[in-house]
């Protein structure tokens, strides 16, 4: 680390060969202190924001999910009025739709981060070796990384637009479809006999071409560096390029897709923006973001908002262990 | 061993690679049309007339029935006719500035202090800010629309700056520590000889040497400042005049406008984030990305 291997004392080496070794320790000691003062002086604009705006706020959440409390009444709010009462989980967890709701989030964070990874997987290894025009492939790839949210779903709803959108008039006029589909609101078509979610499909869908980007770049940055040789190696050695990829490549890029899976799967989770800007919750993709903003806004209920808050934060804990855990044992 | 007498029957291998081969150019293709598509569609879309896109949805305008009347449409302002994207860019153009500054001055402290200062603490702050990384959004906004409306601080742009800081600030300290990280020490060192202070050494010589750094960070701070959407949703929903652009392309959606003007927004709020991309890519992704090669 760079501040370990500062230099002791050489800079002042005009100085010290007049002083005498004690005054040289002292000098020391003086710098030793200004560095911790400089230190904390520099990082306190930082802990101050992030300790007002995410820390405090965070414990917030919890005291608030203990309160019985609307939005009408946080203008009197004092602290005195704080109580204890579990009703707010109570309600929360046998009101109508929550399971549900908490089952939608489940497979829409697993999908949509199993699929940004993989995605992202195939693409890095397809864009391993050089080719004319590579770069600009790669810059084409990050669009929909790069787009703001909101014009990503307003270009999205159009084109699937049961009226004039793209999908729909392909549908009609090539592949045979008797009506238009109303994607971002119907809860399941019969294919083959089988019901498969239609809104649900679009949002997962949704969520992974606009993070794979991000899965693409981190596994490319790990692919530069695995070394060559290895592989090289295995190839010697008769393996196939299947094999090669299986038994040589994946175990080196098993971290940092733990990472990545990681991260997709707690920000997928908590995802609102991306489900109320293109369904609002219709069509069984109701999240428990979304109702949590529905407790929020609609019905005005804080105490319920934030115990669901509390719930999905609870709910993250989970896998943030089971990672830190895993990560501890591999390097053990 | 002899190792040439290990191999399995040749075709196994010229099979895959033959088949790896071709999938390799079909992903290639797909991933890019899926990637610039929708995109592509867009600008189609914005270039051409509402009755035009209803008679046929996937025409493709002749260049000289190109209508560039949906962005002034768009951008106009109300009282015009217009559906008032430009003053909704300013609000957003005022807030992605002052969060962009605001956290470029904070997380520069911050991120020289990590880099080469040894104070009590200093890992512990690392992890913490990573820590905070990992709760966004929804979480986080209920306690803040309470605390904000008990402050007064909702309804106004100074409330959206300060979470948009909060929440850019851990990675931007994260990335910039990163680039602090590559200067050498020892340009630091001998300005501290010839008689700088900290304050010296860090505006005199630690921010030109890591001015790169400092710019792909500030543009990722700006890219967020500029589409969230949540918070500007929570606290200026009913203030029209302070709307922000995710929000006003949001809400228009949501009234009867035509979808060539929807689509005229929705790629001009686009065209400042894209070009600050593409002219900081390299940075951007370095900076996003470091770390992942140890992972």
């Amino acid at each position: 680390m760079a501040g370990a291997v500062r230099r002791p004392d050489n800079g002042e080496v005009g100085v010290s060969v007049m002083t005498s070794p004690d005054r040289r320790a002292r000098a020391r000691r003086t710098r030793r202190a200004q560095e911790e003062l400089h230190g904390r002086l520099l990082v306190a604009p930082t802990l101050l924001v992030v300790g007002l705006v995410v820390l405090a706020p965070f414990v917030a959440s919890f005291v608030l999910a203990f309160q019985d409390l609307r939005l009408i009444e946080i203008r009197s709010l004092g602290l005195g009025d704080l109580g204890v009462s579990l009703d707010n989980f109570a309600d929360v967890l046998s009101s109508a739709g929550f399971w549900k709701a908490a089952r939608t989030t489940l497979v829409y964070a697993t999908a949509s981060t199993v699929g940004s990874v993989l995605v992202g997987l195939v693409l890095a290894l397809a864009l391993r070796r050089p080719f004319r025009g590579r770069g600009l492939v790669r810059g084409l790839l990050l669009i929909p990384y790069v787009l703001p949210v909101v014009a990503a779903t307003t270009i999205w709803t159009t084109l699937l637009n049961p009226q004039y959108g793209a999908v729909n008039e392909v549908g009609r006029r090539f592949l045979g479809w008797e009506a238009p589909i109303n994607f971002l609101s119907t809860y399941d078509i019969d294919l083959w006999g089988l019901p498969v979610p239609v809104a649900l499909s679009v949002v997962i869908a949704f969520e992974v071409w606009r993070s794979f980007p991000l899965a693409f770049l981190f596994i490319t940055a790990r692919l530069q560096v695995v070394p060559r040789d290895v592989e090289e190696a295995a190839v010697v050695d008769g393996a196939s390029p299947l094999q090669g990829f299986r038994h040589v490549l994946l175990p080196q890029l098993t971290g940092v897709i733990a990472l990545l899976a990681l991260l997709r799967f707690i920000w997928s989770f908590q995802n609102f923006t991306d489900v109320y800007l293109l369904t609002d919750g219709a069509g069984g993709t109701q999240v428990v973001a979304v109702r949590v903003y529905e407790e929020l806004v609609t019905r005005a209920d804080i105490g319920a908002a934030s115990a669901l808050g509390v719930l999905m934060t609870l709910a993250l804990a989970v896998p943030l262990a089971l990672y830190v855990w895993a990560s501890r044992k591999e390097r053990a | 061993m002899p190792r040439t007498r290990n191999r399995p029957p040749l075709d196994r291998h010229a099979v895959e690679r033959r088949v790896l081969a071709v999938l390799r150019v079909v992903v290639i293709v797909a991933a890019v049309l899926a990637s610039a598509g929708p995109l592509l569609y867009g600008i189609v879309l914005s270039l051409r007339s509402l009755p035009d896109v209803i008679a046929a949805p996937l025409a493709l305008p002749a260049p000289g029935e190109l209508d560039f009347g949906a962005y002034s449409e768009a951008l106009r302002d109300e009282s015009a006719d217009g559906y008032g994207l430009a003053r909704f860019m300013r609000n957003s153009l005022v807030v992605a500035v002052g969060t962009t500054v605001l956290a470029v001055a904070c997380s520069t402290l911050g991120a020289y202090a990590a880099a080469r200062l040894r104070f009590l603490g200093r890992d512990a702050v690392n992890g913490f800010f990573l820590a905070v990384y990992l709760f966004p959004g929804i979480v986080l906004a209920v306690p803040l629309f309470v605390l904000f409306s008990r402050m007064g601080l909702t309804r106004s742009l100074l409330g959206l700056v300060l979470i948009y800081l909060a929440q850019t600030v851990p990675v931007s300290l994260y990335m910039l520590r990163n680039y602090f990280r590559a200067v050498p020490a020892s340009v630091e060192e001998a300005a501290e000889v010839d008689g700088c202070n900290r304050v010296q050494v860090i505006t005199r010589v630690v921010l030109p040497m890591a001015l790169p750094g400092i710019t792909a960070t500030a543009l990722y701070v700006f890219m967020i400042a500029w589409n969230e959407f949540l918070f500007a949703l929570l606290f200026l929903v009913d203030d029209r005049e302070r709307w922000t652009v995710s929000l006003g392309i949001a809400q228009l959606t949501d009234f009867t406008v035509p979808a060539p003007v929807l689509m005229a927004g929705s790629i001009a709020i686009t065209v400042p984030v894209v070009v600050g991309f593409l002219a900081a890519q390299r940075l951007l992704i370095s900076g996003l990305t470091a770390g992942a090669e140890k992972g």
